[in-house]
């Protein structure tokens, strides 16, 4: 038998029976874990049928709350995939002092309380906060309004596409700009023509999981919202409501819709990540 | 990285690359504007309550225990995640098996799913009536409603955290190592335990660094399964909404200021593991 243990295949891996165990078990734990809440939302919300689902989203209420989360969305993600972008230049494609420290900022908002995140927005523009009265004299309102949602949203959102881009544009270094920038090209013809095209599905990719995450966020705007309805509620706000309401049904329908909004991000991403793997940021790849 | 040239001090190295004034500038604004001056600004109010006043409302009993709750459930989670996020980067690194693409995939559903939504599903299947509930009510444990509930609600919200940072390593990872133990006539059992694992703990403690930070500060999926009694089953993000629910803008300033202090000493925590093990090992995690 001793000849037996020298086979690579058995040095390097586990028998059959504990390869077996720990995949079982591994399943097991992703089964009750993430699988069956997925499940569960949508087996609540078609629990009587797919014509009671659908009429318990024809509501005024929630038609407005959909309408808001593509604005709020709308506005947020167009936004930071510009910041994304200008951020991801200056760090990726210069050596500059402080450069670690501007990294780090940028990350800032993903190690911040989601509810803080809504709660420094009330503490500057709410009726009590530093530019409130100001606000309030000029008849303007962020707070309880679009505009502390989009604020809220943005903040939360923020880090998303930088944080895809940098890695990828380091790793491509400065070569074809350089060339470019040689050749005769401006500076806006090399980002159009050159960088764009190289960086397209990592930022395609960022603003993806930028997008998913400034429609599904609960509590930042939840803090900012002041609930009014079909004002300022958003689509997992109604979702709340309805579930405080027990009307179950309703909010597994609304549930529902941004389950499928997450199936759809998660497709997505694993097309790219599998078509793409090359020109997404080398952090990501597997 | 010499910013040092002949010239002496120089804030950046020179290159032929355009619109660096214009970027940097634009990236300072932007982040200033959105993160830097609403941050201060809590702070600053946090400093306008006064030392006493600061410290008598964030040390309040029911601040306290909620904090204590936040803190230790995070804990708890991001262990049981580090547990079953490392297995679980191991079968998708190592073994072949049906619908492994889809499993994969999967496991960044917590980042995709709203938390809200994984909220109402989580209670759902694990209060007494439900699914998963059901089959643990007869034995006597109380899943949703409870502190356990905010765990698992936790480990959900923090698993993908976990994988995400120990699977590249794993990938990463030299197999002559592991021949050259075995050769030197070590089981797997060793193999695993004394030469895989430690050159693994550097990523597997960064991906229980955001597994807890990310719990910390979590809400969304919580409030609906844990049950929110005061002294109990109540976390420190709720805390800071009921305050503000009550107008008492300096408790839910207060609160807010300890927890940021308490998250942003984590990130410097997390940024020395970083730094230690690119030096130890050769990788930041």
């Amino acid at each position: 038998m001793a000849h037996d243990t020298l086979q690579p295949d058995r040095v390097t891996s586990e028998g059959p029976l504990a390869r077996g165990l720990l995949i079982a078990t591994s399943l097991l734990f992703l089964l009750l874990i993430l699988a069956m809440p997925l499940l569960a939302v949508f087996s609540e919300a078609l629990r009587k049928g797919l014509p009671a689902f659908l009429d318990a989203l024809k509501d005024e209420e929630t038609f407005a709350a959909i309408r808001l989360t593509l604005l709020v969305a709308g506005i947020s993600v167009p936004l930071n995939l510009v910041f994304g972008v200008a951020a991801a230049w200056t760090i990726a494609k210069f050596e500059f002092r402080g450069k670690a420290i501007l990294s780090t900022l940028i990350d800032l908002p993903f190690s911040v309380s989601p509810v803080i995140s809504g709660l420094v927005f009330v503490m500057l523009f709410g009726a009590q906060g530093y530019f409130g009265p100001l606000l309030a004299s000029y008849g303007l309102q962020i707070i309880f309004a679009v505009p502390g949602l989009v604020l809220a949203t943005i903040f939360v959102t923020f880090p998303f596409v930088a944080r895809e881009l940098i890695p990828l544009m380091q790793e491509q270094g400065n070569a074809d700009e350089e060339a470019a920038l040689s050749l005769g090209a401006s500076g806006w013809q090399t980002f159009w023509h050159v960088t764009l095209p190289n960086i397209k599905w990592g930022l395609l990719y960022g603003v993806l999981l930028c997008n998913a995450r400034a429609m599904g966020e609960f509590g930042a705007v939840s803090v900012v919202s002041g609930h009014i309805r079909g004002q300022t509620n958003t689509m997992p706000l109604q979702v709340e409501i309805l579930y405080n309401e027990f009307n179950f049904m309703a909010a597994f329908a609304v549930a529902a819709l941004l389950a499928l909004l997450a199936l759809v991000t998660l497709v997505l991403k694993s097309l790219l990540e599998y078509r793409f793997s090359a020109e997404i940021a080398a952090s990501r790849r597997h | 990285m010499t910013l040092t040239s002949s010239k002496g001090w120089q804030f950046r190295q020179p290159s032929v690359l355009p619109g660096f004034r214009w970027t940097l500038g634009f990236t300072l604004v932007w982040l200033t504007l959105i993160v830097l001056v609403p941050l201060t600004g809590l702070f600053l109010k946090s400093s306008t309550l006064g030392w006493d006043a600061f410290w008598t409302l964030a040390l309040e009993k029911r601040t306290l225990q909620a904090l204590k709750i936040s803190f230790g459930t995070a804990f708890l989670a991001a262990l049981a995640n580090v547990v079953f996020g490392t297995l679980l980067a191991w079968v998708l690194v190592r073994y072949r098996f049906p619908g492994k693409r889809i499993i994969d995939a999967m496991v960044d559903l917590p980042f995709a799913l709203p938390t809200a939504v994984a909220g109402i599903a989580l209670t759902t299947l694990y209060a007494s009536k439900g699914w998963i509930g059901s089959l643990f009510a007869p034995l006597g444990i109380k899943i949703a409603f409870t502190p356990l509930g905010i765990v698992i609600a936790l480990v959900f919200v923090g698993l993908p955290f976990v994988v995400r940072t120990v699977q590249p390593v794993l990938e990463e990872l030299d197999r002559e190592v592991e021949e050259a133990a075995a050769t030197l006539g070590a089981n797997r059992f060793q193999t695993i335990f004394r030469v895989l694992l430690p050159g693994l703990a550097p990523a597997v403690l960064t991906g229980f660094s955001l597994a807890f930070a990310r719990g910390v500060g979590e809400y969304g999926s919580v409030i609906f399964i844990a049950g929110n009694v005061p002294f109990k089953s109540e976390i420190a993000p709720l805390l800071i909404v009921i305050k503000l629910e009550e107008f008492n803008y300096p408790a839910a300033t207060a609160i807010a200021a300890v927890m940021l202090l308490l998250s942003f000493g984590l990130l410097f925590v997390i940024n020395l593991i970083q730094a230690w093990s690119r030096r130890r090992y050769g990788y930041g995690a």
